[in-house]
């Protein structure tokens, strides 16, 4: 522990930690120092001068170095005259600092005073009033009338596109750099920067499209005053008219504590989603949240959304049935072909979805399919990442192992937290095929071949290296491992590498050691952990079926399968995808906003959300609908709410056992302070009074793990060019292509080669090309990184050419 | 011998030639220091020396060579030729002139803290002085007084030159280093100061040209030497640059214990059509500015009395006003500088200097209301005390001053007393 450091503020005795600045050491102490221009997570400054208190310190007799006391025996304070600022003073032992005596609330007023000269008087039409650091200050300390007249206001640009997704407003910036030092600091992209200077300091983008940031959505929390507001908030609803629920992020497996806020819209006469904030969690998403989190949030209210049952008429079309008649149709079927019932379920459906869809699965002896081509699930519960850990205590002694995926691309938040363990003294060693953005943060770039992954953990583990010596010795050793240029079988083997690797080092069963899995969707641990896995041989598993229950998941538009007919298909979904529209019945479901439940993280993080908005049209949750299924086939299963599904999984689901709902909703007190009354310290992200959830123990920490046993699978494909599918953060699928704003930023439909291979095949960016996968031919553009390998097409996900795995490929421009 | 320390091109024709320039001695102490004296030894003579930064803050050199950090390394020394208050142009005629004593003195700086890297980072205007500075650490690269193992010696330095991009704040030493790494030029805050955390955060000695330039011959002639030049409290010479209403404007070196008086009437001839002198700007624009009485004219020159004065000798840039001006013409000058200058990074200079601006030019075209001259001293004290560098609170001193030692130029009663 560090040492202790007692000082005096305000007359209240406040114990602290050395190092800690000022500021922070009177908010620990309830005493509010107001501030702009800093923040706890980023590095002070010293800019706004508005947290200027008054501080004195003892004195050493320069002779003999002891205190010099005042004749009562108290050590002498002695005050410099002089006002410092609490943002950028360490505390020191025997401090005395005033915060709110007359010479400070003087100088708080003229700094203020001074701000106000410059800032427009335009609150009643600015998105920030009501959650505005700048007008509650004004609020406690301002003057109460202008000496600056108010036609003599300097005048700059308003409404001002920083980027496709911010507003800049200059008149109102109050250049504390909050934006600048985040996009530096924390995101490492470091695409703002004050341009001019004196009052005429602007904020501007540089890079190309501008404010080139997955993270530009923070700056708009961090903004102490409405200079950067986001695009589709921007003068949509006030502060004041919106509800808060919490909730989870759905888009990828970090799981994000968000507040949804929702306001009846006067237009529809429907609830929506105004807005997505951050909801602290220091364990995952500390205060941030990446920009497809905040921005992909439309489809919740998308048109296109299925409101009502729909049952395949004698002509062959779906159309509206009544639930009654959808169940009947459905357990009729069931009950009149018991067997061959294949049911498969994407990674968005929450816990109590997939313990209730097995529990129907199960009584009818039918088979559990995950759709996923990552696996692995069942590792990261045996050597997961121990209980309790954080990334954001790592740092020195640590050593993290990311392998085969483009962290910033597939979890964002992770990218992250571990770029910022590395700058912590964290040694990151990155093994990709292809360059990706946390290699710049990396100790150590383990470059191989695709199909050379699991060879690449083995000579880790095997042959000398210094990035092998380092990981062994490392105190504490973390492997991420995605499923880049993989399928099933080799992403498997993969994992049980990692496994071994992380088991030999003696780095599994404890805090801060273990095995975490990139999943490609929000909940593919908790389906794991429900008892769902995925088939070797997805489409023979389909084909073999006599009746299919597809929830979450979407086959034949991820083109594992070209068609479904001949059987009976039951397709429980969000919208219409290309498997929902063979099916004979077509269930509609609530969207994540619309229920709540519980996802279990790639971190094992269990997390509860809850319900933000009424239901859309007739929908119901998944376990809703397995349940009446249940119902009506004389199934024994909990017939009730997610959270008595809940209680269920926590009675039976090994693992499961150590949650409660109590747990699950615990608060622990976090650092730093979030509160309403705290906007000036720590923005607008919201407070988490509803739990930071809990994380599983890995089975390892009950006992000794055996070794996994396997072979090194042999290369499927051969040398000619292999077509690789890679994710994209901002990919085509239909939960971000209906986001109003990110329109301009998704991927595009083309494919990227290196210019060796574009060369040789004589194809220049743009041109338009045929790409031939076996059998299956589609089209596309082509673009140009020399970051892809040689040989190697990438195909980014969800843009129209389906590959589920690496797989040999022809291209061949388009006449 | 020339009866110059620092502008011995005045009376030594081509010292700017290394050739004469090593006639008259030159790289003499260089050669010594590197190969009979321990860099201890040479902050030791410095310190001796009572030599006292030349930028304006008057800090003793040999006392700051003496905080560099021993724990971190590498060191670096920088020489600011960034010479941007207004009123000051004695860093250029040295440079110009006496270029090789210059170096010199950066050459052994760097020898007595240990850095093997110097920067002279010059004011972008100064440009035809850098390429000048280049040809001649060029030549004295060749003639083997700056380099690798100097004197066969394992010492190696190597002098840089680096214009800035237009800013006066690029003068001020955290911001100067800023811009040298390549970012906004926008002052750090402090401490740590330079010696600590300097350029690219190692321990880094800052120091103004004519403070480099006294070191040579400090060391060639030694401390006590250079001491009785001066008084006890300022020791040596300073430039001081003489402008404003005087009729011979220039850069004039005098020991430290002349007055006002002598600079003004002996050597500046005094003031044009032998008007009436009114008020004295010590150091440039960021003076507290004096009335010129028989007292401040009669004061010895050295730090301790400009200051019992109200003012400070500063970087030596004397601007002298007569009865012709009108002191809110003065300010208004000023403050426009100011705000031209001011880097907008923190918000009582930013927005303090942008108001004063505003106050000062309505003021000058006769809103003399009693209502604006006090709230522009209010806006001016606000700002005191509470600005991130010293840009800000200079600019207010030029105010305070002009409205309390001058009242009658801002329709107020005077107040009987010497200054106001």
């Amino acid at each position: 522990m560090s040492e202790k450091i007692t000082l005096t503020i305000d007359s209240q005795q406040v114990i602290t930690e050395k190092g800690t600045k000022v500021v922070d050491a009177a908010k620990s102490a309830g005493i509010d120092i107001s501030v702009f221009c800093y923040h706890p997570k980023l590095e002070p400054v010293g800019a706004c001068r508005i947290c200027l208190v008054e501080i004195g310190r003892t004195q050493r007799d320069r002779s003999t170095g002891e205190l010099v006391l005042e004749a009562d025996g108290t050590p002498q304070i002695s005050f410099s005259g002089n006002l410092e600022t609490a943002c950028t003073v360490p505390v020191a032992e025997g401090m005395v600092i005033h915060t709110a005596n007359e010479k400070v609330t003087k100088a708080r007023e003229d700094i203020l005073e001074f701000i106000l000269t410059s800032h427009p008087l335009d609150c009643p039409v600015c998105d920030k009033g009501g959650e505005c650091s700048l007008q509650e200050m004004t609020f406690e300390y301002g003057l109460g009338e202008s000496r600056f007249p108010l036609d003599e206001k300097i005048h700059l640009g308003k409404h001002l596109p920083l980027g496709d997704l911010i507003t800049l407003d200059q008149e109102r910036c109050i250049q504390c750099g909050r934006c600048v030092r985040f996009q530096k600091e924390i995101a490492a992209d470091p695409v703002l920067e004050f341009y001019h200077r004196g009052r005429k300091t602007d904020i501007v983008s540089y890079s190309n499209p501008p404010f080139d940031s997955y993270w530009s959505g923070n700056t708009t929390d961090l903004c102490p005053v409405g200079a950067l507001t986001t695009r589709d908030f921007r003068f949509e609803a006030r502060i004041w008219e919106m509800n808060a629920s919490p909730s989870i992020c759905s888009h990828c497996t970090v799981g994000c504590n968000i507040t949804l806020n929702t306001r009846l819209d006067p237009k529809t006469g429907r609830s929506k989603i105004q807005r997505v904030m951050p909801r602290q969690n220091e364990w995952v998403n500390e205060i941030w949240i990446c920009d497809k989190g905040r921005f992909a949030h439309n489809f919740t209210s998308s048109e296109e959304r299925l409101t009502k049952p729909l049952a395949r008429n004698p002509e062959g079309k779906l159309k509206p049935v009544t639930w009654q008649k959808a169940i009947k149709i459905a357990s009729e079927r069931l009950k009149s072909h018991p067997d061959g019932l294949v049911t498969l379920a994407g990674g968005r459906l929450a816990n109590e979805d997939f313990y209730q869809l097995r529990t129907l699965t199960e009584g009818l002896s039918g088979k559990l399919i995950l759709d996923s081509s990552l696996a692995g699930g069942d590792l990261t519960a045996r050597v997961g990442l121990g209980q309790g850990s954080n990334i954001k205590d790592l740092g020195s002694g640590t050593a993290i192992l990311v392998i085969a995926c483009d962290l910033e691309e597939e979890a964002p938040l992770w990218w992250l937290r571990v770029r910022a363990a590395a700058e912590r003294g964290a040694t990151l060693i990155v093994a990709n095929p292809r360059e990706t953005k946390l290699e710049k943060s990396a100790e150590y770039i383990l470059r191989y071949e695709y199909g050379e992954e699991t060879q690449t953990v083995l000579d880790l583990l095997e042959k000398e290296s210094e990035a092998s010596r380092v990981f062994k010795e490392a105190e504490n050793g973390i492997v991420l491992f995605g499923s880049e240029g993989m399928n099933f079988g080799s992403s498997q083997v993969l994992a049980q590498a990692c496994a071994n690797l992380l088991i030999k080092t003696n780095h599994v069963g404890k805090t801060n050691n273990g095995l975490m899995a990139v999943w490609p969707e929000v909940n593919t641990q908790g389906a794991w952990d429900m008892g769902f896995k995925p088939d070797e041989n997805l489409p023979e598993a389909l084909k073999g079926a006599e009746t299919l229950i597809i929830a979450g998941a979407d086959p034949v538009g991820d083109g594992i399968i070209p068609d479904l007919k001949g059987k009976f298909l039951l397709v429980q979904e969000l919208f219409l995808t290309k498997t929902a529209a063979q099916a004979d019945l077509v269930l509609p479901v609530l969207a994540v906003t619309e229920k709540s439940g519980t996802f279990t993280s790639g971190e094992r993080r269990v997390q509860l959300f809850e319900m933000a908005l009424p239901a859309s049209g007739e929908c119901l949750a998944d376990h809703e609908i397995a349940a009446k299924l249940g119902q009506a086939l004389g199934i024994e299963m909990i017939q009730g709410s997610a959270e008595q599904v809940l209680e269920e999984i926590i009675k039976h689901q090994p693992g499961y056992a150590s949650l409660s709902l109590a747990a699950l909703g615990e608060v622990p007190e976090q650092q730093p302070f979030v509160a309403k009354e705290a906007l000036s310290y720590t923005g607008t992200v919201f407070r988490n009074t509803s739990g930071v959830g809990v994380q599983l123990p890995s089975a390892a920490e009950n006992g000794k793990m055996p070794l996994e046993k396997f072979t090194l699978p042999r290369k499927s494909f051969d040398d000619g060019m292999l077509a690789v599918p890679v994710t994209h953060l901002y990919d085509q699928g239909i939960m971000v292509r209906t986001s109003e704003i990110l329109g301009p930023r998704l991927i595009k439909n083309q494919l990227i080669l290196n210019p060796i291979d574009a060369e040789k095949e004589g194809l220049s960016a743009g041109i338009r090309v045929e790409i031939s996968l076996g059998e299956r031919t589609y089209e596309a553009a082509v673009d140009i990184d020399q970051k892809v390998p040689v040989g190697v097409i990438l195909i980014p996900r969800s843009m129209g050419i389906p590959l589920d795995g690496p797989e040999n490929a022809v291209l061949k421009a388009v006449k | 011998m020339s009866k110059y320390v620092l502008l011995r091109h005045r009376d030594i024709p081509d010292i700017k030639e290394l050739k004469v320039y090593q006639d008259q001695g030159g790289f003499k102490a260089f050669k010594q220091a590197v190969t009979s004296l321990d860099p201890g030894q040479v902050t030791e003579i410095v310190k001796a020396s009572g030599l006292r930064g030349r930028g304006g803050a008057g800090f003793p050199t040999g006392v700051k060579w003496s905080f560099m950090d021993q724990n971190s390394w590498p060191h670096y020394v920088v020489a600011n030729a960034d010479e941007s208050e207004p009123g000051t142009f004695k860093d250029r005629e040295i440079i110009e002139g006496n270029p090789l004593q210059f170096l010199e003195g950066v050459a052994i700086g760097s020898y007595a803290v240990g850095a093997q890297a110097a920067y002279i980072y010059l004011r972008g205007e100064f440009w035809q002085l850098a390429e000048f500075l280049d040809g001649k650490i060029n030549e004295l690269e060749k003639a083997g007084l700056l380099g690798e193992n100097l004197f066969g010696t394992e010492y190696s330095l190597k002098i840089h030159t680096h214009l800035g991009a237009g800013a006066y704040i690029c003068g001020e030493e955290t911001a100067l280093l800023e811009s040298l790494e390549g970012k906004r030029g926008q002052p750090r805050l402090r401490p740590p100061f330079p010696p600590s955390y300097g350029l690219y955060g190692k321990p880094t000695v800052v120091n103004n040209v004519e403070t480099f330039t006294n070191i040579p011959l400090i060391l060639e002639n030694g401390a006590d030497w250079y001491r009785n030049l001066g008084t006890e409290d300022s020791a040596g010479v300073k430039v001081f640059s003489l402008s404003g209403r005087v009729k011979k404007p220039g850069n004039y070196e005098l020991p430290f214990g002349s007055t006002y008086r002598e600079l003004i009437f002996e050597h500046g001839g005094g003031i044009i059509n032998d008007a009436q002198i009114k008020a004295i700007m010590p150091a440039g624009a960021s003076s507290s500015i004096l009335r010129a009485s028989d007292e401040v004219l009669d004061t010895p020159l050295e730090y301790a009395s400009i200051r019992k004065l109200g003012s400070d000798v500063g970087s030596g840039s004397v601007i002298v006003i007569d009865e012709t001006i009108s002191m809110d013409w003065v300010i208004k000058k000023t403050i426009d500088f100011f705000q031209h200058e001011s880097c907008g990074k923190c918000t009582p200079c930013r927005e303090g200097t942008y108001w004063m601006s505003h106050l000062t030019r309505q003021i000058h075209s006769g809103k003399k209301t009693e209502e604006q001259i006090q709230l522009l001293y209010d806006v001016a004290t606000n700002i005191q005390g509470k600005c991130l560098c010293a840009l800000g609170e200079f600019s207010v001193m030029g105010v305070l001053t002009s409205i309390d030692r001058f009242p009658q130029d801002f329709g107020r009663e005077p107040k009987g007393s010497d200054q106001g």
